[in-house]
């Protein structure tokens, strides 16, 4: 009887979006008197930092600071249409709708301050600090303030724009299965090396290295939590969880936090993240949806590194102590 | 986490304001202050609060339902049997032509799962609508019923949804979505050799940290006003909307913040009976479920069995591959039929095979009914096909990385449901990951590229 150690690898890629019905998402850009910018949605934040995430890229289309933009969401009364945050769609299709509401707010912020400015708005930048230059002249120049002043009470201009991103929907080819069910896709690839203690079948997942591939980190911080957080999820999707432990029967679900199996603090593994940047065609800025592939790679991963420790496979999730165990006495008495 | 700007850098401009800074979250301090406000927070004078009678039965008639005890029990406001719903079977994607409807808001005559919700109890405190809860007298008719797939797909199997009349979904494309590309006979029969594989999963629960419910405010205009965690505002107002015969204008949902979600609050359940509660007693109601119901009742993941049949040459390249998907959908559809099809889009994994089979089905049996969850349609799928690649590679002895290479999906190359692949990027996660792990695989994979030269 011994702890013996195996490492284990799998290659993965995910889809954005889905194509079923169609996938519409529409945003609304406003400015306010003093040049703060409001973005309404009906879209949800389901703690993953969505509406941090339409502020930012509300902000750098319109070129202002993130903390000038304000995001109002999700309420049915004002908010236009999403179909709503699932299959890691949320940023690649509202961030798309928030950009072309977020263009259009601009053109009319870039011609206000032209006529102020008396210049043509094709002369005109910002500089992402609150300020619109002409360009090859910075000196001569407006703040974004006095131009919301000037269009909300002297020229009588409504700093706003409207944005829509429409996926249409693809229909499947009966007999072939032709169809476009996404748009752009994630990659991963995880190596994750395990302890099994050959005894009791418990695994030791020491260490997860994950590569994904997301299009591009729009904020990496945002992007490290929510790769974190999947990554823990793939090891315990892999290890513990299930509602039915012996599917397909109904009994011994757990019906809270301490029968239905997760890890602990103390049972994660030394978590290793390194993303590529590979700007996608059609996403904001080039993002892709990694939110649910970035937590699919380490449950092979762990299963072939199992393997590799103590040569048996386990091919039904959870790898469980006790399946582990039965595999070992099967293979020994083979 | 590191970024490693030195891939893709010639497609990438880095030199933007606020895109790729790592900005502190706006809502950040709310969430860890805990001044947030989630749908849970709101409460109104005079709100009510909804318990729902379960069935204790995988399949059963429902002889009588008996609500007098319950309806006498002191602060109970209200008990809503099936009667009292107006469009009461429904199926939430029937908003994108997806039917039948085959699933009761209310259960009618017959119960097809443990848990499955019969009657409704409102009362003016919680402890009262359980207490009433408890005195509804129901009569039933124990019936066969069904766990497991291949029981469930088999002649004279106990037929779980008379609205679906046989065990799995009907696609227009017949009992399973196909995806055909090339001939898979044809490669079985030129490979050097054949490796066939079966892989299973047990349903899997969400777990967010806030549980699935609402809180509705009737606006005094004959408009109601529902506060709500799920992750689809207007999918879930217009559902409401068809279920109680109710004009959209005269629903207004308020959400968007949420304590997670993985997938679990895309069903429409709870909204609807609230807002009957609502509307039939003219008071909040309030409906949470239970850390139980999260667990048991709310939708898991779905139980997956993956069938692989490969067909691989000596020098590593997978010539065929076939694959048979089944969904265990339990007793109703809700998004299993579109999960089914998402996995059919998805095989055979990022991988350029030149033949390929795939039929996915979705099973229906006298279990918790499942839906989406995080890589809906994929994560299981995902599993299976990355064992499958580690048990090949060791079968042609080959280093299971390098494998993986040869076999890796390029740009412009054709997948199985007939997109060209773009912007592919497996192939430089794997030369990283061979960086990273110090899993050391021969030069010409590291010399390789996604791109392809006039792609």
């Amino acid at each position: 009887m011994a702890i013996r150690r195996g490492r284990g690898v799998a290659a993965i890629n995910y889809p954005t979006g889905m194509n079923l019905g169609g996938d519409p998402t529409q945003a609304l850009v406003h400015s306010t008197p003093t040049g703060n910018f409001m973005v309404t949605l009906s879209s949800v934040d389901l703690g993953q930092g969505m509406k941090q995430i339409m502020a930012q890229i509300c902000a750098e289309t319109i070129g202002v600071p993130t903390d000038r933009v304000v995001v109002d969401t999700a309420d049915t009364d004002t908010g236009p249409h999403c179909m709503g945050t699932f299959a890691s769609r949320g940023t690649h299709r509202a961030g798309n709708a928030v950009i072309q509401a977020a263009r259009e707010a601009r053109q009319v912020m870039l011609e206000v301050a032209a006529e102020e400015l008396e210049v043509n708005a094709s002369d005109l930048e910002t500089d992402g600090q609150g300020n619109i230059l002409v360009k090859g002249a910075p000196q001569k120049s407006i703040s974004i303030f006095d131009v919301a002043l000037s269009a909300h009470f002297k020229r009588g201009r409504s700093i706003s724009g409207r944005g829509m991103f429409l996926i249409p929907r693809s229909y499947p080819d009966k007999e072939t299965g032709a169809m476009k069910p996404s748009t752009c896709y994630a990659h991963a690839c995880t190596v994750a090396e395990v302890e099994v203690d050959d005894e009791t079948g418990e695994v030791t997942v020491l260490t997860v290295k994950n590569v994904f591939e997301i299009g591009r980190a729009l904020n990496p911080k945002m992007v490290e939590q929510q790769l974190v957080g999947g990554s823990w999820m793939g090891i315990s999707h892999a290890l513990y969880e299930t509602t039915e432990p012996y599917y397909p029967n109904r009994d011994h679900g757990g019906t809270d936090f301490n029968q239905y199996l997760m890890p602990g603090p103390g049972d994660l593994a030394q978590t290793e993240i390194i993303v590529l940047e590979r700007p996608s065609a059609d996403g904001p800025y080039g993002a892709k949806g990694p939110g649910e592939m970035c937590a699919n790679p380490q449950i092979p991963a762990v299963a072939n590194a199992v393997f590799d420790a103590v040569g048996v496979r386990i091919d039904t999730l959870p790898i469980t102590p006790e399946r582990i165990l039965r595999a070992l006495k099967a293979q020994a008495a083979n | 986490m590191e970024l490693r700007k030195n891939y893709f850098a010639d497609v990438r401009k880095d030199d933007l304001h606020e895109i790729g800074q790592p900005r502190p979250r706006s809502d950040s301090p709310g969430h860890v202050t805990g001044k947030t406000a989630f749908f849970a927070d709101r409460s109104f004078p005079g709100m009510l609060h909804l318990k729902m009678v379960r069935s204790p039965h995988h399949h059963a008639r429902i002889r009588s339902i008996d609500t007098s005890e319950a309806e006498k029990h002191p602060g109970v406001v209200k008990v809503l049997t099936a009667k009292d719903v107006p469009h009461n079977v429904y199926t939430i994607l029937i908003l994108i032509q997806i039917g039948p409807e085959d699933e009761t808001v209310l259960a009618d005559g017959k119960v097809r799962w443990k848990g499955e919700a019969v009657v409704a109890v409102l009362a003016e405190t919680e402890r009262a609508a359980q207490e009433a809860a408890a005195k509804i007298k129901i009569d039933y008719e124990v019936l066969p019923a069904v766990f497991d797939m291949e029981e469930a797909l088999k002649p004279g199997a106990p037929l779980v949804n008379e609205y679906h009349g046989q065990n799995y979904y009907l696609y227009d494309s017949g009992e399973c979505r196909k995806v055909r590309f090339g001939d898979v006979e044809a490669g079985f029969a030129g490979a050097d050799h054949i490796l066939e594989q079966s892989y299973q999963s047990s349903p899997i629960e969400h777990a967010p940290t806030e549980t699935t419910g609402c809180v509705v405010a009737p606006e005094g205009n004959d408009r109601f006003t529902c506060y709500t965690n799920t992750q689809a505002m207007f999918f879930t107002l217009d559902n409401t909307s068809i279920i109680l015969q109710m004009p959209g204008s005269k629903l207004h949902f308020v959400g968007g913040t949420v304590g997670g979600g993985f997938g679990g609050k895309v069903d429409v359940i709870v909204e609807p009976i609230a807002i009957l509660g609502a509307k039939l007693t003219g008071r909040p109601v309030s409906f949470v479920y239970s850390r139980e119901e999260e667990m048991q009742i709310s939708s898991p993941r779905a139980a997956e069995k993956v069938v692989i049949k490969d067909g691989v040459m000596k020098d590593g390249r997978i010539v065929a591959r076939k694959v048979t998907g089944y969904t265990d959908a339990g007793a109703y559809s809700r998004h299993s039929p579109y999960g089914a099809q998402k996995g059919a889009g998805h095989y055979p994994g990022p991988y350029t095979i030149p033949n390929v089979w795939i039929d996915t089905y979705c099973v229906y049996t006298n279990r918790t009914p499942s839906s989406a969850m995080r890589g809906f349609g994929v994560t299981i799928g995902d599993f299976a096909l990355e064992v499958q690649m580690d048990k090949l590679a060791r079968l042609i002895g080959m280093d299971p990385l390098e494998f993986r290479f040869i076999n890796a999906y390029r740009d412009g190359d054709m997948k199985a449901h007939r997109q060209p692949t773009e912007g592919a990027a497996l192939i430089e996660c794997m030369q990283e990951a061979s960086r990273t792990a110090n899993w050391p695989v021969a030069e010409k994979f590291m010399a390789m590229s996604s791109y392809r030269k006039g792609a």
